[in-house]
């Protein structure tokens, strides 16, 4: 007892009482003044406290009692009561400050893309909204549509997870033409994810993500116009309506409307270098907040009609379709999408959460192409549901929950049928630990079972390092599989006169395997500030190997041939990127990117045709500091320039449609100067394609396009020249 | 009878009072001025078992915790945060374990400029 009593205080804390009753304090504080030793009283109001020479004021505190300060100068027993006082000295519940996400550094190499650098490039869809960015590659579908087709790490769309606000959206039907329906004002931030992406969105990405946050009512300016024209005569008005219907509930209508009546043809092969055109996508959003609830949601409901006319200028279609008068092609879609998204933070567990996201689509295309006639409907139905929460504490988080899909598909190529139905169900749950410093990986399994696919497992797995101060070490690995819609991801194939042949081998979709895919990498990216001006360096490398694929073989002028993966199928792609801000407001990115894409084709292992193994590209901008009003100027400049291409095999063709094994490289330029007058008011004038750099030969066979070299599938480079255009915004 | 309805009462009270959340909500004040400090200080906290969330706000230098009662308590966690260095309002960190914060998180010298900055953000 003495020799305890030499090293600490013990006693008991009571509440003070007219009697002098022994009724204990629990949970009172007690501690040494400006010291780091401090204990809280148990259950029956005692405590025990070490005790040094170093401090000889003992404070006692509670919640709704007066703090008591005692000169203690030897270890002994301490009996005090505390006196009740109306004062609250400590807060015990405070009013949550609206919930700021933490910043944890992502496992995952994401890319943002805001608002403010959507508006660099200020035409027109999402499939334009990359130009400025080195993560995406840029390339032209075919020669007609004028419709630009996206790259990451070597692999074109489909192997890359297109999402709406999670909701996966370009697939199916739409691989081709989706990207164009989504009008770039809608988009508020793109968020691009490199490599395996989550488990929760998914078994179908393998290279990437993409996902599109879209303009919310309740954060949109209540009106917005904007106006664009360019001079090969296309015109688009976008505008959107936000209105605040109580401090829960809002609203917003979108209106998109683009069209081309202008027939272009200036390489006077006799075909539209871009379609006639015209577009009307009508989206109405609905947004209900209920901060102390915890609850949000959105409730939006699309329709989109899109008519395309390409091929011949002489093409009439009331009198030249499918007749040899002319050569010409109509591209016809409707879609209606709808979707609701319930989202609920517990609100005593800021870490807990639900989410439930559901969404319906209905995409129905009619097209032919000359005599060749291509119509797909499709149906999806998508849900997810997922919980969120911690184990133990937030640096052990959770996602878990459950996924339902539905595709129906009904195609017609020609006279074949081609009916299917693919349904899949399945189950997911992905662990992150953060140690909040230099550690923190996610790791994450799905099991699914699809009616074609099988069951099957997926995992996912992300880790980031940090070695020191602003660098970041990631590495990444993941499996994806799908069922390749093989007509409308290579609807190009169409207008042309190769025959098409599917090698299948009895398989569940179009007679071929399920395709699936290995992607693994590692990026390394470190901030640092020079000349007193933040700036990074990142290099990056993944590697994509297919177990299987739908290998698309062209290396036959005459016809395109399907057919499972026999031998090797990869993507090796490395990225370096430079950024800095070079001088006061004036940014600049540079990135060099080397491809190594090869598939076992049915003539051999070959570099994937169409692809630059390198590319370049710099972008830089300059903003003047904006003056009170929102006034300012701001100007931009990218360039990008390709390396040599390797050209599908056209050696069987007569000498004058032989195109070589190689196009040369080139370069691009694209410019924009933009002038804001006010926050309300601004103007933009811009060019694409400055250097005028064009393809001689965009339509293999132009002269004969009933004829059996036709082909308009082998474009490696723009087929329209210089392009300038102009615009305005307007907010209130 | 009045009596023991009293005593009912302050007993349901006292349990109440008492009664160990499994999820208790608290706040409290903690000092530190920027994002690193933000980082130091939730880590600390997060470091005692039983702390479930730990989220602090530069500007008002409020630690916002959920915590298991059962497992901890604040004075636990005081503990935790003076050894990382940083004051609390019963608990002051030792000479020692605040020269280990980095310079620029020396809250004592200069403790309400970055605060201000931030609160001219908002």
């Amino acid at each position: 007892m003495l020799l305890t009593a030499q090293d600490k205080i013990e006693g008991m804390v009571m509440e003070a009482n007219a009697e002098n009753k022994h009724i204990g304090l629990a949970g009172a504080n007690v501690y040494w003044l400006n010291s780091q030793i401090g204990t809280i009283t148990k259950e029956n109001g005692t405590f025990s406290i070490p005790y040094s020479k170093d401090y000889n004021k003992l404070v006692i505190s509670f919640v709704g009692f007066k703090t008591d300060t005692l000169t203690i100068n030897e270890p002994k027993m301490v009996h005090h009561w505390l006196v009740p006082s109306n004062q609250l000295d400590e807060v015990v519940v405070e009013k949550e400050r609206d919930a700021v996400q933490k910043t944890f550094f992502s496992t995952q190499n994401v890319v943002t893309v805001n608002s403010a650098e959507l508006l660099k490039a200020a035409c027109c869809n999402l499939s334009e909204s990359f130009e400025t960015n080195p993560a995406i590659d840029v390339n032209f579908n075919d020669a007609l549509t004028g419709t630009k087709q996206i790259q990451m790490l070597g692999l074109t769309s489909p192997y890359l997870l297109i999402t709406q606000e999670n909701i996966p959206m370009v697939r199916g039907a739409s691989q081709t033409y989706g990207l164009t329906f989504t009008p770039g004002t809608w988009v508020e931030s793109i968020q691009i994810t490199k490599g395996a992406g989550s488990v929760v969105n998914g078994y179908e990405s393998i290279s990437g993500q993409i996902n599109t946050e879209l303009q919310k009512p309740l954060t949109d300016t209540p009106v917005f116009v904007n106006g664009y024209a360019n001079l090969n005569g296309r015109l688009e008005l976008n505008t959107h309506f936000n209105t605040k219907l109580s401090d829960k509930w809002s609203t917003g209508l979108y209106l998109h409307g683009n069209r081309r009546d202008i027939e272009v043809d200036n390489n006077d092969d006799g075909f539209l270098d871009n379609p006639l055109a015209n577009q009307i996508n009508i989206m109405s959003r609905w947004q209900y907040q209920n901060a102390e609830k915890g609850w949000v949601s959105f409730f939006n409901l699309r329709y989109l009609n899109d008519e395309k006319q390409i091929g011949q200028t002489d093409f009439n279609p009331d009198t030249d379709r499918f007749t040899t008068n002319a050569w010409g092609s109509e591209i016809d879609t409707q879609r209606f999408d709808g979707s609701v998204k319930l989202g609920y933070v517990f609100p005593e567990l800021p870490y807990q959460s639900f989410g439930f996201q559901t969404s319906y689509s209905s995409h129905k295309q009619d097209s032919y192409y000359g005599f060749n006639i291509y119509n797909i409907d499709h149906e999806s139905i998508y849900t997810n549901l997922i919980f969120n929460s911690i184990i133990g504490n937030t640096k052990s988080k959770f996602k878990t929950g459950l996924t339902f899909a539905y595709d129906g598909y009904d195609e017609l190529v020609n006279s074949q049928e081609f009916n299917r139905t693919d349904t899949s169900a399945g189950a997911f749950f992905e662990y992150s630990y953060s140690n909040l410093e230099k550690l923190s990986f996610t790791a994450g399994l799905r099991l699914d079972t699809h009616n074609r696919l099988g069951t099957f497992f997926t995992p996912r797995f992300h880790i980031r390092y940090t070695p020191w101060e602003k660098g970041s070490l990631r590495g990444s690995f993941g499996i994806g599989r799908r069922a390749a819609n093989i007509f409308a991801e290579n609807q190009r194939l169409f207008a042309s006169s190769r025959t098409i042949q599917l090698n299948g081998n009895g398989g569940d979709i179009y007679g071929f395997d399920p395709e699936k895919a290995l992607n693994y990498g590692i990026s390394f990216i470190q901030g640092f500030s020079l000349f007193e001006r933040p700036g990074n360096f990142s290099v990056d490398f993944y590697r994509t190997d297919f177990d299987n694929q739908i290998v698309v073989d062209w290396e036959n002028p005459d016809e395109v041939i399907f057919s499972n993966l026999d031998g090797k199928s990869y993507a090796n792609s490395l990225q370096v990127e430079l950024n800095h801000e070079v001088l006061p407001n004036v940014e600049l990115r540079t990135a060099y990117k080397f491809y190594d894409v090869k598939t076992d084709y049915q003539t051999g292992l070959l570099q994937k045709p169409l692809q630059a193994r390198h590319r370049y590209f710099a972008n830089i901008g300059y903003n003047t500091t904006p003056t009170e009003n929102g006034s300012q100027w701001r100007f931009d400049y990218t360039l990008h320039a390709l390396g040599e291409q390797r050209l599908p095999n056209t050696s069987s063709n007569p000498v004058n449609f032989q195109l070589g094994d190689f196009a040369e490289g080139y370069s691009l330029m694209n410019a924009q100067v933009t002038k804001v007058f006010s926050k309300k008011f601004e103007v933009y004038v811009g060019g694409e394609n400055l250097t005028n750099f064009r393809q001689d030969n965009p339509v293999l066979g132009s002269d004969d396009p009933f004829g059996t070299n036709f082909d308009t599938t082998i474009v490696y480079a723009p087929i329209f020249g210089r392009m300038v255009y102009a615009g305005f915004r307007f907010k209130s | 009878m009045k009596n023991s309805v009293l005593i009912a009462i302050c007993l349901l009270v006292s349990t109440i009072g008492f009664a160990q959340e499994k999820n208790k909500k608290m706040a409290f004040e903690v000092d530190g001025k920027c994002e690193m400090c933000k980082m130091r200080i939730e880590k600390a906290a997060l470091g005692v078992p039983g702390v479930k969330y730990a989220l602090w706000d530069i500007p008002s230098h409020q630690l916002s915790l959920v915590v298991d009662e059962r497992k901890t308590d604040p004075m636990k966690i005081k503990t935790a945060l003076v050894a990382a260095g940083h004051d609390t309002k019963e608990l002051k960190a030792t000479q020692e374990a605040y020269d280990n914060i980095h310079p620029c998180c020396k809250y004592r010298e200069d403790d309400t400029d970055d605060s201000q900055q931030h609160h001219n953000q908002h």
